[in-house]
């Protein structure tokens, strides 16, 4: 592997798709002007996030004409979008799509929707069942959707097939203004708790560090690459929080979109690269999934009850509640 | 350091952005606000002007006839400070003309009805100085429920709501604001003598301190009153937030169809914006 990824850091704008897929087709000629191989946009980069009933209007066929621009451009460059996906059955998805050589390769659907806090995503979307891995020309790579990467299955399963880089797709807002560690723990007791000295810390939303902090470990545990597309703008008051970043597998950042403003970014990935910093921390060599597939073969012989799995989803019109 | 401390140069810098933006996707890159001579007001209007310049943010004064005199001469104070114009509109005549001939009693009646002429007045001036309303209202006050509804409640988007009273100081500290408006305790001025503290009863930093855990962190009472507050504060202010909740959600629509707005009809604001 030897590729150069650039990172479109976007403001998509809410439910208007051709207005995205013009700023896709813009960012994508751009960077395959400069040389790049793999373009990373974020989640739902095509339609926008909190859409709400927009999900409704807005879901279409994974390989069909709307998505036509794309798989052109992907002749030239290898392309990673988000949109809403209408499947067949017709649940709709928050999918992530791979775009290579004039087709859709390969396609992620949001296995973690969130669905607490500020976020209602299980409402509107129907949750992916699948880890794959997308075989490129350029390499071995595990897309991941957002909350996805909070969760340790899909980059266990990720770091079982050896895969090259994590591609993440996020919409993730900023959340936390104040300084590192004071607000989860406040001095309720009057202990006079400790906190980091706000002079010292960069005025980054908490949710970013974590962000970063999640990087970081995933890189290192899964001794690969992790590239990281958020995105920013505003919808009804929530601001995304930006930040994009692209780790080495050694967990070091090698580089960042500062801050809320859209740009883009371009890092060199190289096989070399992660051979190195896999003979250094063997941490794959030395997997052990067999006694994780004991354990999990006790604890789980089948999904949770309250699991949709395979249901299609029930005619509103009908709803009894 | 206190745990609500935040860091202004971010917030500052998100809040600036929000304003651009939201108000942008509604077509709009002018604001209007009104100047009251308190801390809310003078950093609303502080953003505003970082977000769209001062020439484009315009300040109203809109004093009653018992008004506090500081109120506006600190409100002139801060828009000097930040060059933006004014508008002065005296609400006296406005307002006396329906409290007289219904023959309102003194109190909260009369607060509402100047709050209330003030929105009038805001959303009137807004056509004319084709900009959004900017509320001022922040998060302690929106969670007691000291405010109006449909009068200092009301406008197009709020920077602050986010934000609680300490949080706010510090912001206006960050943003140079004059020491007037910092430095004097809140108040609504709505009747002589008023201020906020004395009328809700407690201080914004007591409401602040219990607020941040109960609210923003989810302890409950019992943890709250556990770890040394005071179990009466405990109760009040968990049932003004509780009381107050109408004021903080759009009214109820009764629900007859299979898709009623805001139930199961459910866009953003936003929308296509």
């Amino acid at each position: 592997m030897d590729l150069r990824l650039t990172i479109a850091q976007t403001n998509p704008a809410l439910g208007d798709f051709h207005k995205n897929l013009d700023d896709h087709l813009r960012q994508i000629r751009a960077a395959t002007a400069e040389g790049a191989d793999l373009i990373l946009f974020p989640e739902l980069s095509l339609t926008g996030y909190f859409l709400r009933d927009q999900v409704f209007d807005l879901g279409i066929d994974a390989n069909g004409p709307e998505l036509e621009p794309l798989r052109k451009l992907s002749m030239g460059i290898s392309i990673v979008a988000g949109f809403v996906e209408r499947a067949a059955d017709g649940r709709l998805y928050n999918c992530l799509g791979f775009f290579e050589d004039g087709k859709l390769l390969s396609k992620h659907r949001k296995v973690h929707l969130v669905s607490y806090g500020m976020f209602d995503e299980s409402r509107d979307f129907a949750a992916g069942d699948e880890w794959g891995v997308v075989e490129s020309r350029l390499g071995r790579f595990g897309l991941f959707l957002c909350e996805d990467i909070w969760h340790l299955e899909g980059q266990y399963l990720r770091i079982l097939e050896h895969v090259d880089a994590y591609l993440i797709g996020s919409a993730g807002p900023g959340r936390g203004v104040g300084p590192e560690g004071a607000s989860e723990h406040p001095d309720l007791a009057g202990q006079g708790r400790l906190y980091a000295d706000s002079a010292e810390t960069a005025p980054e939303f908490e949710s970013v560090r974590t962000w970063r902090s999640i990087l970081t470990a995933a890189a290192i545990h899964g001794q690969c690459y992790v590239a990281w597309a958020n995105r920013v703008g505003f919808e009804d008051g929530i601001a995304f929080a930006g930040s994009s970043a692209v780790h080495a597998p050694s967990g070091a950042q090698l580089g960042c979109i500062a801050g809320l403003d859209e740009g883009n970014l371009t890092v060199r990935l190289t096989g070399d690269e992660l051979f190195r910093a896999r003979q250094r921390t063997p941490l794959l060599r030395d997997a052990r999934p067999w006694i994780v597939a004991k354990a999990l073969g006790v604890r789980c012989d089948a999904p949770p009850a309250n699991e949709p799995k395979g249901s299609v989803p029930a005619d509103p019109t009908s709803a009894s509640d | 350091m206190n745990p609500l401390d935040i860091h202004p140069a971010l917030v500052t810098d998100v809040l600036v952005r929000f304003l651009r933006e939201e108000l942008g996707s509604a077509g709009f890159s002018r604001a209007i606000l009104g100047l009251s001579g308190g801390i809310d007001s003078a950093v609303s209007a502080a953003l505003a002007v970082r977000a769209f310049g001062p020439e484009e943010t315009l300040g109203v004064l809109m004093p009653y006839r018992t008004s506090n005199p500081d109120s506006e001469a600190h409100a002139l104070i801060v828009a000097d400070s930040l060059d933006m114009p004014v508008r002065k509109v005296d609400i006296s005549a406005m307002v006396d003309g329906y409290l007289d001939q219904e023959s309102v009693p003194e109190g909260m009646r009369r607060g509402n009805a100047m709050a209330r002429a003030r929105m009038i007045i805001l959303y009137d001036l807004s056509e004319e100085w084709r900009g959004l309303v900017i509320g001022t209202s922040n998060k302690t006050e929106m969670l007691l429920g000291y405010s109006t509804l449909f009068g200092d409640s009301a406008h197009a988007v709020n920077p602050l709501g986010d934000l609680y009273k300490h949080q706010v100081f510090q912001l206006a500290e960050y943003l140079e604001l004059p020491s007037e408006v910092i430095d004097k305790a809140p108040s609504a001025d709505l009747f002589e003598g008023q201020t906020d503290e004395q009328e809700l009863g407690f201080s914004y930093a007591a409401a602040d301190k219990l607020l941040y855990p109960m609210v923003d962190l989810r302890y409950t009472e019992a943890q709250l009153i556990e770890s040394g507050f005071d179990a009466d504060f405990v109760r009040l202010v968990a049932k003004r937030i509780i009381r107050n909740q109408y004021k903080r959600v759009l009214p109820p629509i009764a629900k007859l169809s299979h898709r009623t707005i805001n139930q199961d009809f459910r866009y953003l604001r936003d929308w296509l914006a």
